[in-house]
C-alpha cells in the first residue's frame, strides 16, 4: 500500500529524514516511536505533502502511484488521511461544512458520524475555534471518518486527551483502521473480521496508550532521521520504558 | 482624506412623492432596497423608514412601543429635540456636518418606550436615486431605559455607475439598561462619496452591538464613529466586514471611550482588498478602572490593493486592560494546506477560507438579508479578483 524508498527530506537547509525505507502493507498498522525531534512528525508531514518539507531524494509510492511530488489534495483524494496535532482555526467555516466537504463528492451523514465522536454540539461552531485537546482529536477523527481514507496518518492520538476521551478516541481509531464490525449486518462478526479491512495506518505514539485499542503488529524507532529496531510495538515500548532511546544509538552505529 | 468638492452634487430640488405602501414598488426597486437591508414584503418589522434623495417617502411604525418618524417632523413635534439634536455631534465639525445642519433633507428619529423589548427590527433605507444627488441626513436613535431595539439600516444608490454623495449625522442615545443592535449595510457605487458622522452614548448597563457590512464598490467612505461608555457596566461591540474592490477607498474605524467602571469595548474588523484601499482604524481609550477593551483587525490582500491598519490603545489610568491583535497580508498557508489535506484543491481551499472570513452569520441578520449577503459574497468569490 505505502512504499517509501531511500527518502531524504529537508526543512530549509536542515536534513530531517536521512534515507528512510518503509513498507506498509494493505490492512497493516505501523507504529512509529522515537524521541522528540527525531523526525516522526516530519515524516508524516512529508507523506501528506506539506510545502515546508522538501524531498531531496527518494520515492514515495501509495497504491502503486508515485506521490513523491504530488500536491496535497491529490494524495488526499487517493486516500491519504491525516489527523493534525494542532490544526488551525478557520473563521466562519463551520465544522459541519468542513465534514461535508471531506466526503469529496460522496454524501456524508454528518449527524450520524458526529454522534459517534460526541461532536454534535460542535457542528455549528467554527472549526477548531476554542476546541480543547480532546475536542480537536474528536474533530479530526470526525473529518477522517467522512474522508474514509485508505491510509491513516495519526500523530500522537493520546496527546492532550483525558482518560475518558482516550477510550472514545482509541475505539474510533480502531474503527477507522479495521472498519465497522456490527452484529446486525448480513455477515457474522467473525466473518467480517476475517475479511479484514484494507485500511492501513501509520501512527506516532510516545506513551503507547493507543496500543490498548488497536491491532498493531509492527513498529520501529525513528532516531535522528533513521529508522531502526523493527519489532512488535509493545516490545519496543517496554524496551524504551526501561532503557530509553540510548540503545537505538548503539544500533545505528 | 481626499477633498470632496460639494459643487459636484445637487443639494436642492430632488424631491419625491410619498409611497404609502412599499409593497407597490416595482421589482427592481424592491431588489435594491433588499440589498441594502430593507425587506418591504417582510411582516417581521416594527417600523420602516425610507428616504429617497431629499424626501422621506415612507415612514411608519407597526409597534406602538417604538416611534419611527421623519427627523423634520420630530423636530417640529418635540420643539427641536433639545436633548438630542446636535448634542453629541458638533455642528461645526466639518463641511459635512455643516451641510447637514444648514440644509437638512431628512433622516429618522427612532425612540423606544421605556422597558419595551422590541423583537422585530426597525428597517431604514437611505437611498440615492437622482443622478448627482447630494443627501444631508440626520438620524437620532433613543433607546430608553431597559428597552431593546434592533435597527437595520441600509444605504444604497440606484445603480453601480451612479454619481452622488451622502452625508449622514447619527446620534445614538442608549439609556440605563437599554440595548441596541445596529446593523448597517452599505451598497453604494463606484462614484458615491460617503461621510457618516456618528457619535453615541451608552449609559449604565447599556449595550450597543454594531455591525457594519460593506461588500460593494464605493468611491470614497470616511467615517469614524465615536462611542462613549459613560455608565457602569456599559458595553460596546463593533463588528465590521469590509471588501474594497479596485477603485474603492475606505477609511473607517471606531473609537470607544470608556469613562466608567466595568465598561467593555470591543472592535473587530475583517477586511479584504481586491485592489482598493482600506484604512482600518480603531481607538480604545480607558479612563476608568476596571475596564476592558479589545481591538482586532484581520486583513487579506487578494490581488493588489492596500490595507493600512491603525490600531490605538490608550489607557489613562492604572488598572485598565486593553489588548490588540492584528494580522494583515495573505491567507495563512497552514489553513490552505489543512483544507487541501481534506481533498480540496488550492483554489477551493482559498475560496472556502475567504467565504468563512466574510461570514456574517454571527450578526443575526434577517434571513432575506443574510441570503442577499451570501449572494454578494458568492459573486465576489466567482469574480476573477479572488
Amino acid at each position: 500500500m505505502l512504499k517509501i524508498e531511500d527518502l531524504h527530506v529537508s526543512i530549509g537547509d536542515k536534513e530531517v529524514i536521512k534515507g528512510l525505507n518503509l513498507h506498509i502493507k494493505e490492512g497493516e498498522t505501523f507504529i512509529l516511536f522515537g524521541p522528540n525531534g527525531s523526525g516522526k512528525t516530519s515524516l508524516l508531514m512529508t507523506l501528506m505533502g506539506f510545502s515546508n518539507y522538501t524531498v531531496t531524494k527518494g520515492k514515495i509510492t501509495f497504491k502503486g502511484e508515485d506521490i513523491t511530488y504530488a500536491p496535497i489534495y491529490e494524495r488526499a483524494r487517493l486516500g491519504v488521511g491525516m489527523s493534525f496535532q494542532r490544526p488551525p482555526t478557520i473563521h466562519g467555516l463551520k465544522t459541519r461544512h468542513l465534514v461535508e466537504m471531506c466526503g469529496n463528492g460522496s454524501k456524508v451523514d454528518v449527524e450520524r458520524l458526529a454522534k459517534k465522536v460526541n461532536m454534535e454540539t460542535f457542528l455549528d461552531r467554527d472549526i477548531n475555534s476554542g476546541f480543547s485537546g480532546g475536542e480537536i482529536k474528536r474533530s479530526e477523527l470526525l473529518q477522517l471518518m467522512a474522508q474514509n481514507p485508505g491510509m491513516v496518518l495519526f500523530d500522537e492520538p493520546e496527546s492532550g486527551v483525558d482518560l475518558e476521551n482516550m477510550h472514545l478516541i482509541g475505539e474510533m481509531v480502531r474503527t477507522l483502521l479495521d472498519g465497522e464490525i456490527r452484529p446486525n449486518l448480513d455477515l457474522s462478526m467473525k466473518e467480517q473480521k476475517e475479511m479484514g479491512s484494507s485500511t492501513c495506518g501509520l501512527i506516532i505514539t510516545h506513551t503507547g496508550h493507543i496500543l490498548d485499542y488497536i491491532n498493531a503488529d509492527r513498529g520501529q524507532v525513528l532516531y535522528n532521521g533513521h529508522l531502526c529496531c523493527e519489532a512488535r510495538p509493545r516490545d519496543i515500548l517496554e524496551h524504551i520504558r526501561k532503557y530509553g532511546y540510548q540503545e537505538c544509538v548503539k544500533c545505528l552505529k | 482624506m481626499k477633498k470632496v468638492d460639494l459643487n459636484l452634487y445637487k443639494f436642492d430640488g430632488l424631491e419625491h412623492d410619498a409611497v404609502a405602501d412599499l409593497t407597490t414598488l416595482n421589482a427592481e426597486d424592491k431588489e435594491q432596497l433588499l440589498m441594502a437591508g430593507v425587506d418591504v414584503d417582510s411582516e417581521e418589522t416594527s417600523g420602516t423608514f425610507l428616504q429617497v434623495d431629499h424626501s422621506n417617502v415612507h415612514c411608519g411604525s407597526t409597534n406602538k412601543d417604538v416611534e419611527v418618524m421623519d427627523i423634520k417632523k420630530a423636530l417640529e413635534k418635540y420643539d427641536g429635540l433639545p436633548d438630542y439634536y446636535f448634542k453629541l455631534v458638533d455642528k461645526d465639525k466639518d463641511e459635512f456636518t455643516k451641510s447637514a445642519a444648514e440644509n437638512l433633507h431628512g433622516g429618522y428619529f427612532v425612540r423606544t418606550k421605556k422597558g419595551a423589548k422590541i423583537k422585530a427590527p426597525v428597517q431604514s433605507c437611505l437611498f440615492l436615486k437622482a443622478e448627482q444627488s447630494g443627501q444631508n441626513i440626520h438620524n437620532i436613535v433613543v433607546v430608553e431605559e431597559d428597552s431593546e431595539l434592533q435597527i437595520i439600516t441600509g444605504c444604497a444608490a440606484s445603480h453601480g455607475k451612479f454619481t452622488g454623495a451622502h452625508f449622514g449625522i447619527s446620534e445614538i442615545y442608549i439609556k440605563k439598561g437599554g440595548k441596541l443592535t445596529f446593523t448597517m449595510v452599505h451598497n453604494w457605487g463606484e462614484n458615491v462619496t460617503v461621510r457618516p458622522r456618528t457619535v453615541g452614548v451608552v449609559e449604565e448597563g447599556g449595550v450597543l452591538l454594531n455591525n457594519y457590512v460593506l461588500l460593494k464598490k464605493v468611491k470614497d467612505v470616511q467615517s469614524y464613529p465615536t462611542i462613549f461608555l459613560n455608565g457602569e457596566g456599559a458595553v460596546a461591540r463593533f463588528n465590521s466586514v469590509l471588501v474594497a474592490p479596485e477603485g474603492s477607498h475606505i477609511d473607517t474605524g471606531t473609537r470607544i471611550i470608556m469613562n466608567a467602571p466595568n465598561t467593555r469595548g470591543e472592535i473587530i474588523s475583517r477586511t479584504i482588498t481586491t485592489g482598493g484601499t482600506i484604512i482600518s482604524r480603531g481607538h480604545i481609550q480607558g479612563n476608568y478602572a476596571p475596564a476592558r477593551g479589545h481591538l482586532e483587525c484581520q486583513g487579506l490582500l487578494l490581488g493588489g490593493g492596500i490595507i493600512h491598519a491603525i490600531p490605538e490603545l490608550e489607557a489613562t489610568v492604572e488598572g485598565v486592560e486593553l489588548s490588540h491583535e492584528a494580522a494583515v497580508g495573505k491567507i495563512a498557508q497552514e489553513e490552505i494546506e489543512y483544507l487541501m489535506a481534506r481533498g480540496m484543491d488550492e483554489e477551493e481551499a482559498t475560496s472556502t477560507i475567504v467565504r468563512g472570513f466574510l461570514n456574517v452569520d454571527d450578526m443575526g441578520l434577517p434571513k432575506k438579508l443574510q441570503i442577499e449577503i451570501d449572494k454578494q459574497i458568492a459573486e465576489l468569490d466567482s469574480s476573477d479578483a479572488m
